[in-house]
């Protein structure tokens, strides 16, 4: 079950073109596994921004001097992430956390490729972890547009068995997309399992790639969302669900991490004709 | 001020916690509080369960539930606006059967009060959906929203002609238990509200509920294309406060008895006040769930201080206290012998 808190900001620092934030967050770091999320208030109680805006839960501690701490990635897209960029040291943040349904992790020894998009990487360092813990091989791709929108390479390369990279401008790795290097790896490495975080092309490239290879694929959306805790009904996405059926289902409590297989990727923004209460076309 | 958030008592300080009687009603529907979420803001309650315990409020008021299951409008369905957003769900949902059989049911067992707000779109569907609900344990209330402005065609938009609202109030009321209450959702996307109120009262309506969203529209500047996919959208949250108030006063104004739901980016405590004062027997918090999930009990701690601080000895002596007559002229102190500082 999710909880309310008030967060101190411990530490804001720059990493390539993102900020990351270590905000205390008792009761919430306890709760967190790989995949899920924290929703953060902007602007203060009279603030004009409504909307929570959501973030991968990148990194938790849940023990140390100031209890339970977690790190998000921030990347500046408008006036509610600027304002969290602008956060400093002891100031405070309404958190929600942890939300949505978390990775779901193999439970035989089995190789995993892990495939992060932009700061799309941030959940998959957690995932890592405890694959490895499990005694999995981790093999690791990473893409964004230009180095600088890369993020946390390093402590990826030490998390993962073989990591690779790509730019689409080549500034670093190998220029093209993750995609691009996608069909290789599944093909060296065997994988079972395919995770991966990033913007929705790429999910429904990666999603394609994994169900060629006969691979499970796990992958975290990003949809926007205005409650983040079920409520409001604007993060639907189409997604088949066991029984063959569609219905549009939330992000935020169904995902954000989907079954690649399930997800109508192509029909994101539109209600596909053969969804459950799909509109009917009446003639009068 | 400074918000506790899993404070039940005072906003801050050490001072003990005084209550007073905040028990209100709706019609012949008794409330403990006068606070309830709004619909399409809190889904079944289910979910705020896990941010307040949602039987210490006044009501749950479930999201507008149809006939047959559906899966409202495609995405983009939210945009942000100053104090406020758009939405353009279209009223996706389980449909009646499933509604009852799993939403109602976990009210029910819940112990939560529930106010069910139901969405058709004919007069005939109206009917249907009150006659279901008619014989389904735990409808405390049932919400008509005659006011969804997510619909197709704009004649759907039941609560923007008299007549027609009160062709849909009928089918319900006939169908309905006489002593099951029955709020009528208005839209403020009309001339004279006071009108529409007036209609639906005749056809049975015990009170309305006011206000829903207002029509309105985001162009995204990158696309240079509507934001939402469905073009138009309802705005919601403090940023409609002044115009949701001004109708609760209007209606006060023309039925001084009329139980009256207020609601309108309701934020805080002194927000909730001034639907009170204006003559709000209650109050949903709607779109301010989204930004806070546990405001419902935040609001009624806040309200309840709020009344407090300024003399109410219950929240049923607030109710259309900014109605009364001219305060008492004060008496003129007694003529002074020093003229000098009158003069001045």
């Amino acid at each position: 079950m999710p909880i309310q808190v008030k967060g101190e900001v411990l530490d804001v620092r720059r990493s390539g073109a993102y900020h990351v934030l270590s905000i205390t967050a008792p009761g919430i770091t306890e709760l967190t596994r790989p995949g899920h999320f924290v929703t953060v208030g902007i602007g203060g109680e009279e603030s004009a921004l409504l909307l929570r805006r959501a973030f991968a839960i990148h990194q938790v501690q849940s023990r140390g001097v100031y209890g339970g701490t977690l790190d998000i990635v921030v990347g500046v897209h408008g006036n509610g992430t600027q304002w969290l960029a602008d956060r400093r040291r002891h100031d405070t943040l309404d958190l929600v956390g942890p939300l949505g349904r978390p990775f779901i992790l193999p439970k035989e020894r089995v190789n995993c490729v892990l495939i992060g998009g932009g700061y799309g990487t941030a959940p998959l360092f957690m995932l890592a972890e405890q694959l490895r813990e499990r005694g999995c091989r981790v093999d690791t791709i990473v893409g964004a547009a230009t180095e600088e929108k890369l993020f946390g390479r390093l402590e990826l390369k030490r998390l993962s068995s073989t990591l690779t990279i790509t730019t689409d401008d080549g500034s670093l790795g190998v220029q093209g997309r993750v995609t691009d290097i996608l069909p290789d790896l599944m093909q060296k490495s065997d994988a079972a399992v395919v995770y991966a975080c990033g913007p929705m092309p790429m999910l429904a490239a990666v999603a394609d790639i994994a169900t060629e290879y006969r691979a499970y694929s796990q992958c975290a959306v990003e949809e926007a969302m205005a409650c983040g805790v079920g409520v409001c009904m604007t993060c639907v996405l189409p997604i088949i669900g066991e029984d063959g059926i569609t219905r549009m289902l939330r992000s935020c409590t169904e995902g954000p991490v989907f079954r690649g297989d399930r997800v109508r990727w192509s029909e994101i923004g539109t209600i596909p004709p053969d969804t459950v209460g799909a509109p009917v076309e009446r003639g009068h | 001020m400074t918000r506790a958030v899993f404070s039940t008592g005072p906003v801050g300080g050490s001072a003990p916690v005084q209550h007073i009687d905040m028990s209100t009603s709706l019609g012949p529907l008794g409330l403990p509080s006068p606070v309830l979420t709004a619909s399409g803001c809190a889904a079944a309650g289910r979910e705020l369960d896990a941010f307040f315990d949602i039987t210490q409020i006044g009501a749950i008021v479930t999201k507008s539930v149809m006939l047959q299951p559906r899966s409202g409008r495609a995405t983009p369905r939210m945009a942000e606006t100053p104090s406020g957003m758009l939405n353009s769900i279209g009223l996706q949902g389980p449909g009646i059967d499933s509604f009852i059989e799993h939403d109602l049911a976990w009210l029910a067992d819940r112990g939560a009060r529930t106010i069910v707000s139901i969405a058709g779109g004919s007069v005939d569907e109206y009917g249907k959906l009150a006659s279901k609900l008619r014989t389904a344990p735990g409808v405390d209330g049932i919400e008509v929203n005659i006011s969804c402005p997510n619909v197709d065609n704009r004649n759907q938009v039941f609560a923007c002609d008299p007549a027609t609202a009160a062709n849909v109030i009928q089918a319900v009321r006939r169908n309905t238990d006489p002593r099951t209450p029955i709020m009528a959702k208005l839209s403020p996307d009309v001339t004279d509200i006071v009108a529409i109120a007036e209609s639906v009262v005749r056809a049975g309506a015990t009170g309305v509920s006011v206000i829903n969203t207002l029509l309105g529209m985001v162009i995204n500047t990158d696309t240079m294309r509507p934001h939402l996919a469905g073009v138009t959208g309802g705005l919601s949250g403090p940023a409609i406060r002044p115009v949701a108030v001004r109708c609760v006063w209007q209606i006060r104004q023309a039925f001084p008895d009329l139980p009256i739901l207020g609601m309108g980016g309701v934020r805080t405590g002194e927000d909730a006040l001034e639907f009170i004062l204006a003559g709000a027997n209650a109050v949903s918090v709607g779109t301010v769930v989204f930004n806070d999930p546990s405001s419902p009990m935040r609001v009624h701690n806040e309200l309840e201080q709020a009344l407090i601080t300024r003399g109410f000895a219950t929240l049923s002596d607030a109710i259309s206290y900014a109605h009364r007559g001219p305060d008492p002229v004060p008496v003129p102190a007694p003529e002074s012998d020093d003229n000098d500082f009158i003069a001045e």
